[in-house]
């Protein structure tokens, strides 16, 4: 009985005994319950409804299914993996993501499965149909540097740490056949290629960039702080290379292909825009003819730096929008936008009250795991003692009894904290659309923008049309011409030229970056669906399984005492 | 739940007859507030049912409140010493929950088992104050209640009183203060250990069982507010994926109530229970303590009769005149001595068998209150795999988008 088993249970430590009570308790009963073959059965069916069903997705997840439906043994069940491996060693494998997240790529796999994948089991796609397309990035071996300033002859005592960025893929968008190619880069470069990209690819919902966390990378422990980085970096590259458009850009590719020094401009720095500006600037401030805006500077929103003015020019039109002064004659006429737009607030707001929600409830289920853990290890206990002071077979049998309860506790504590494990990878979901929200504000700004440079330039054509109109009235009063005014006329006409011009790229832009936004919202109203209804799919089954388990646990504890069962 | 024997299995085993075989079973129900403000407090209704002889059969109400249970304790506690008292619940220690619903339940609860143990107790049965108890009139009942309260402190001297005095003026400096005197036997020694460790324990097992209720209550509410974010969530998403999450949203809201259900269910049954077993624990604290200051009592008295009879012995020798008296005090003292020896050996007798009940009763109460518990989880788990599961095939039903 109990008296064999005495391990240290006066142990301080109460996080090693109770695994050692864990274990005891569990040597005890047989591995497979005799219940387990009616709640696997119901495990069974259900499963094999879901795996029969047709799935209409990308290769990569009908793979996954075929791979679910051909061996029911294999298919998500962390609760049957956890039948095979009562030991409790088998926690690596209950963490990872059940099939629904794939780790398979395909040109078109959504962003928020994708990103979880990246960093878990690879499951290679069955052999039923030819292999997907899927481009796997993995982040490690951060190592620290020393920052070769070249400016100066002594060290700058400087030191950054640079990842090893692994890119295995087999999509011919990086070479023929199976590449595999690593770089090493650093947080800078990081924010560049995000930079870049965000002004290559306008209205498009580019994943946000991790966060810099300047005060976090002093405050934290290096380990952990590299460690975080480490993870983020790997997800985020891990959802570019998923976007549909993102994932063929130069600029990644480039980003992840070509070693030594990052080939892309660094931030088009306030520096080298001083630079320009301060040749500009005298020109811009005396606000003459010459602040003609070249075609390709349309291109971009106006920023600080040289773009004063144009900054100016544009606060100026948005306050007149506004104010509804002049009615722009391009107006955001777009009330299909306007009412995605809307609806993108509405889901913002519900993404992030769900997203707490689901914080909220994968706390209760692991308090209520720890707590009836805490109940099981008193029940230990208990059992124990009664066991070894034993005088009346009356306490025998009670402290048989108390097993029975602590036993299940045990069981029934550990099925909570694995359930949890599985939750939070599925409400994970919740978590990273909020954050895909980020993309969605930057591409409706970006699309506000070019709008408001259109319209500027709208405005700025119609008050120079007018200044010409003026000229010409006041120069044809005058036999023979005006020669200034006449001149004046045709430095006009030329201003008018260009403005024209400008204005009908920013329009091109603005039209460009409308359909950039429109595709967008269409890809992720998609995207979002199917990894929402995965998303509960994997939620509920989840919850069956544990619910069925825990189930188990306690009906064979009720069997047990149904002795006591008042015969009323 | 906790068992009781509802029926006296007493002394004699009469025949066939149901009739014929006595029983006396008692029922604590209908609590209702009466008073006001801070005199406010809740009566309840005690119900009778028996065929003895000495009861107003066959059925008796009365009507009586929480101090009336803690008169018939008290009473029991003075006059049954080395006998287990049932305890009583505690008062209740802050004032707001005094009147709440769930503290009622349970009070209510625990009075109709504590009334119940007495009354299936062989011994306590028979008791007189029992018998007032479940009989008398209200009015009676208060004053017995308020008398007795008063007197009861200040008992008619005794033997006993005389000699408590006697004794703590001089077994004091006879024996030397330091060392107290207490029963050492290797048996009594264990019993004393194992029922203070058992406190400790069952102590820590109450207290995770109430955090657990706790728990269900806490992820009861998360479930709802879950449910609720859901289903907004689903109002942002085409038609029937935004069905499917109303539908889980309203699961959701379903299983929170199932689990406050089972919240509730623990607390009056699982918790209750433990806390049942260490209040028990703690009245045989209270008896040993009994039976520590009879045990005291005998041992000082014995040397103080043992002194005595040598003082009389050397009075004898000198033929002082004082030797009849010392002869009389050296009688009583005696007499004491072999009153106390028999008290203490009453209790030591009357614990031995309490100590067999306490713990077959222990294992019925806690076999039972372990299967109730062990029912309510499998229910609870049961209840949520139903909900979920019922979910599937409507997940199932919905297309995905993209292709």
């Amino acid at each position: 009985m109990m008296g064999a088993e005495n391990h240290d249970y006066e142990e301080p430590q109460l996080f090693a005994s109770r695994d050692e009570m864990e274990n005891l308790l569990l040597d005890d009963d047989e591995p497979s319950p005799s219940a387990a073959p009616s709640s696997y059965g119901d495990f069974r069916s259900a499963m094999t409804t879901i795996a029969d069903a047709h799935h209409p997705l990308s290769s990569a997840k009908v793979d996954a299914h075929a791979v679910a439906s051909s061996d029911p043994l294999l298919s998500p069940p962390p609760p049957i993996v956890l039948k095979r491996n009562p030991s409790g060693h088998s926690d690596n494998s209950l963490v990872d993501p059940p099939s629904y997240a794939d780790v398979v790529f395909s040109p078109f796999a959504e962003n928020g499965r994708a990103a979880n994948g990246a960093s878990g089991v690879s499951r290679s796609p069955s052999s039923s149909s030819a292999p997907a397309e899927y481009v796997r990035i993995t982040v490690s071996d951060p190592q620290k540097e020393q920052e070769t300033s070249s400016n100066s002859i002594v060290p700058s005592g400087n030191t950054y740490w640079t990842y090893l960025i692994t890119t295995r893929t087999n999509s011919p968008e990086f070479g023929p056949g199976v590449s595999e190619f690593a770089v090493r880069r650093r947080f800078r470069d990081v924010v560049t290629l995000a930079d870049r990209l965000a002004e290559s690819y306008r209205g498009f919902f580019i994943p946000p960039r991790p966060d810099k966390n300047v005060v976090e990378s002093q405050v934290m422990q290096k380990q952990e702080f590299v460690k975080q980085r480490q993870a983020a970096l790997e997800k985020y590259l891990s959802r570019l290379v998923g976007h549909p458009v993102i994932g063929k850009s130069e600029e990644l590719k480039v980003f992840l292909m070509v070693n030594g020094r990052l080939p892309l401009p660094t931030t088009t720095d306030v520096a080298s825009r001083m630079l320009d500006g301060a040749v500009k600037l005298p020109k811009q401030l005396f606000g003459d003819s010459g602040t003609v805006l070249g075609p390709q500077e349309v291109v971009q929103p106006a920023k600080g730096g040289r773009d004063l003015l144009r900054l100016f020019k544009e606060l100026k039109q948005s306050v007149a929008n506004d104010w509804g002064g002049t009615r722009p004659p391009v107006v955001e006429e777009d009330k299909d936008f306007m009412e995605k737009k809307e609806k993108m607030q509405d889901l913002e707001h519900q993404l992030s009250n769900a997203s707490q929600q689901a914080e909220a409830l994968v706390k209760a289920q692991q308090d209520i795991g720890e707590t009836m853990g805490e109940l099981g290890l008193a029940f230990v206990k208990l059992t124990k003692f009664e066991a070894e002071e034993a005088i009346f077979n009356s306490q025998r049998i009670r402290a048989a009894d108390t097993k029975h309860v602590a036993t299940a506790a045990v069981k029934a504590s550990r099925f909570y904290r694995e359930l949890n494990a599985q939750t939070v990878n599925h409400l994970d979901t919740l978590h990273e659309h909020l954050g895909l929200m980020m993309a969605v504000h930057t591409a409706f700004s970006d699309r506000s923008s070019a709008l408001l440079t259109v319209q500027t330039l709208v405005s700025e054509l119609s008050s120079l049309h007018s200044r010409a109109e003026k000229l010409e009235a006041a120069s044809s009063k005058i036999f023979g011409g005006d020669r200034s005014r006449v001149r004046k006329i045709e430095e006009l006409k030329e201003t008018i030229r260009a403005t024209e011009d400008a204005k009908n790229v920013a329009i091109r832009e603005y039209e460009r970056i409308k359909e950039n936004n429109r595709v967008e919202l269409e890809r992720l109203d998609q995207e979002r669906h199917d990894s929402f209804l995965d998303m509960m799919k994997g939620f509920v089954i989840n919850q069956v399984g544990y619910a069925e388990k825990i189930n188990s646990v306690w009906a064979k504890v009720a069997e047990e005492t149904s002795g006591y069962a008042r015969e009323s | 739940m906790i068992t009781t024997q509802r029926t006296l299995s007493g002394s004699s085993q009469s025949p066939r007859s149901p009739s014929a075989r006595p029983f006396l079973s008692v029922s604590v129900t209908d609590p209702v507030k009466l008073g006001n403000g801070v005199q406010a407090y809740i009566s309840y209704r005690v119900i009778t049912k028996t065929n003895l002889p000495q009861y107003q059969g066959p059925e008796k109400i009365v009507i009586r409140r929480y101090s009336d249970f803690v008169w018939l304790r008290d009473r029991l506690y003075e006059k049954y010493k080395g006998i287990f008292v049932p305890p009583l619940p505690e008062k209740s220690a802050v004032e707001k929950f005094r009147f709440s619903a769930e503290f009622i339940e349970m009070r209510c609860q625990a009075l109709d088992i504590f009334i119940n143990r007495i009354a299936s107790h062989p011994e306590l049965q028979q008791s007189e104050d029992l018998r007032i108890f479940l009989q008398e009139d209200e009015e009676t009942m208060e004053r017995a209640r308020s008398v007795e309260l008063g007197i009861f402190k200040k008992k008619p001297s005794d033997l006993m009183q005389i000699f408590k005095d006697v004794q703590s003026k001089v077994s004091d400096v006879v024996l030397g203060k330091e060392k107290p005197v207490e029963e050492s036997t290797p048996e009594y020694e264990k019993l004393k250990h194992y029922i203070y460790e058992l406190e400790d324990h069952l102590a820590e097992a109450q207290k995770q069982a109430f955090r657990l209720v706790k728990r269900h209550r806490e992820m009861g509410q998360s479930l709802s507010d879950f449910g609720k974010a859901v289903k907004l969530l689903g109002a942002c998403e085409r038609d029937s994926l935004g069905k499917v999450f109303s539908e889980l949203g309203s699961k959701s809201e379903v299983l929170s109530m199932k689990l406050q259900e089972e919240a509730h269910n623990l607390l009056m049954n699982f918790e209750e229970s433990l806390k049942d077993y260490v209040r028990a624990v703690q009245s045989i604290k209270v008896t040993m303590a009994d039976r520590a200051s009879a045990f005291k009592q005998q041992c000082e008295l014995a040397e103080t009769t043992k002194l005595k009879e040598i003082n009389l012995d050397k009075l004898m020798l000198m033929r002082s005149e004082k030797v009849g008296e010392a002869e009389v005090e050296y009688k009583e003292l005696k007499a004491a001595n072999e009153e106390a020896t028999r008290r203490f050996e009453t209790i030591v007798r009357l614990m031995n068998d309490e100590i067999v009940r306490f713990q077959e009763q222990k294992t019925a109460d806690m076999g039972l209150a372990f299967h109730l518990f062990a029912k309510g989880q499998a229910k609870l788990s049961n209840d949520m795999a139903n909900a979920w599961r019922s979910l599937l095939p409507k997940l199932e039903a919905c297309p995905y988008v993209r292709t």
